[in-house]
């Protein structure tokens, strides 16, 4: 679509192309020096503040940090992933019991912040004698909204699938089980694999909210590292390679739900699912 | 029933705050978000990559960073002061509008080439293409992920409560303060969150039926 809401241009318009291209790279330009100018006016860019990253305990610490997030986003995507299947497979029940129930519990607990659910596990939970950790409070209110979220997904992707498909499965003679698992699963699955990434993405984002229930994770370290008097507050240095760290672990996740779509695209098995369906379920976990 | 009765007094001003908070970062983000989206389809290569660029960084970022930044970071700079609101509310459009640039985006591919193509025949410029004959018809196609973006952001205000904005996720400190169940007052908020998702939900369903493009 893009490429067609405008002609090729011609002698003149691709001058004006180029007059609106100088113009606009200026006032990038100019808006990005003025950023830069205000961090070097204001000292970020003096060595005090950034020699802390040479320090051998602070990279071990970082690492640390880093590890808690990866931690966290592993146990929480693994259950979000269990729980998901579960509720999915609920939803689709032939039991109006069980898909009411299903159904209520995903809808709930997707219309709740995942910093609400965190805060009933962390604080919530000791108040009624129940022991926690802000490790299991940020693991629990991930998996709970992101497994509801990707249970909307899964099952999006089983119900997009061709009757027929489960169909001839029950033609052959098989359970529903085996109809589940042999043939609608594996598709489904394949077919939504690059949204249950970018979901994934979203979690592992997520788990940035941990430190407000103080979870030590990577934002919770630069946090620290920046109020230290000894490296003149470096605030500002720490948030920049906290944000780079961040960038570059969701852009590996995202570099994989594209590959893996590219392959799909190539491969003609797979059934390929309505794009609005799951970019409305994306969307909708931003 | 205690609990949310006994300390009204919190929970009214302060899901008002929320509210305040999400209709005023919606507004930024529908706008800002609009503006990216023309910038990532325009003829002007920079202004492609510019938009691209800052899609890219702002999915990217985790939200609870972007707020960090805006209320410890930020100031140190020294350049507008912002108060812990304001703060919140220019981190949460910083933050959606690069997620309402691609809703929008996917919009404007759903309209029918034919309508581009026509507006070009009747000699229209990129600009009134755009504006007058693509992004109306890719702004109604795109009711329901526009409203589930801003669900999420409706959502996303709690993330205020942990940088000193008084809304609906803070309830919770307070309560614990007024020595308060902090479990029955929790399950209080996420009900407030719960309606107020269902009347978004509500919108959503009765705009896709008055908007809805024959084609």
């Amino acid at each position: 679509m893009s490429n067609v809401l405008f002609d090729v241009p011609g002698p003149k318009a691709r001058l004006r192309y180029r007059t609106y291209a100088v113009v606009g790279t200026l006032v990038v330009l100019a808006f990005l020096g003025y950023i830069g100018w205000r961090f070097y006016d204001s000292g970020q860019f003096t060595a005090r503040k950034w020699e802390w990253l040479q320090y051998a305990q602070v990279q071990r610490d970082l690492g640390n940090a880093v590890l808690s997030t990866l931690q966290a986003f592993a146990a929480a995507a693994v259950l979000a992933l269990i729980f998901g299947a579960i509720f999915a497979a609920g939803r689709l029940s032939d039991h109006a019991w069980v898909r009411g129930i299903a159904g209520f519990v995903v809808e709930f607990f997707r219309a709740i912040p995942a910093l609400i659910l965190m805060f009933v596990f962390y604080f919530g939970l000791p108040t009624v004698g129940v022991p926690t950790s802000p490790f299991l409070g940020v693991v629990f209110g991930l998996t709970l909204y992101n497994g509801s979220v990707l249970a909307e997904v899964f099952r999006a992707g089983i119900q997009s699938l061709p009757k027929g498909q489960s169909e001839a499965a029950y033609a052959l003679g098989m359970r529903k089980t085996q109809v589940m698992f042999l043939v609608l699963l594996p598709q489904a699955v394949r077919a939504m694999l690059p949204t249950i990434i970018s979901q994934l993405v979203v979690l592992l984002k997520d788990t940035a909210l941990g430190f407000i229930i103080t979870y030590q994770e990577l934002l919770y370290y630069a946090r620290y590292i920046g109020s230290q008097g000894t490296f003149g507050r470096p605030i500002v240095p720490s948030t920049i390679v906290a944000t780079a760290i961040y960038v570059v672990m969701c852009l590996l996740l995202t570099a994989l739900a594209t590959y893996l779509e590219r392959r799909n695209r190539r491969s003609k098995k797979v059934i390929a699912a309505p794009p609005t369906a799951t970019e409305d379920l994306v969307a909708a976990s931003a | 029933m205690d609990v949310l009765l006994n300390n009204l007094d919190l929970f009214g001003p302060f899901f008002l705050t929320t509210i305040e908070l999400f209709v005023l970062s919606a507004v930024g983000a529908l706008v800002w978000g609009t503006i990216l989206a023309m910038l990532r389809v325009s003829p002007v290569p920079v202004f492609r990559a510019v938009g691209t660029a800052y899609v890219t960084i702002a999915r990217n970022t985790p939200l609870t960073l972007v707020f960090a930044f805006f209320v410890f970071a930020y100031p140190l700079l020294d350049i507008v002061k912002l108060d812990y609101f304001p703060a919140a509310v220019v981190a949460l459009t910083v933050y959606t509008s690069a997620f309402i640039c691609e809703v929008v985006r996917s919009g404007i591919n759903t309209v029918p080439v034919g309508q581009a193509e026509a507006g070009r025949a009747l000699g229209l410029t990129f600009g009134q293409i755009l504006g007058q004959v693509v992004l109306p018809q890719a702004l109604r196609s795109v009711v329901p992920p526009l409203i589930s973006t801003l669900i999420a952001l409706l959502k996303n205000t709690t993330i205020a409560a942990g940088f000193s904005v008084a809304e609906a996720g803070a309830i919770r400190a307070y309560l614990s303060e007024r020595g308060e169940s902090q479990l029955v007052g929790l399950l209080w908020v996420a009900l407030g969150f719960i309606i107020l998702v269902a009347v978004l939900s509500f919108v959503q369903r009765s705009l896709e039926k008055r908007w809805s493009v024959a084609r």
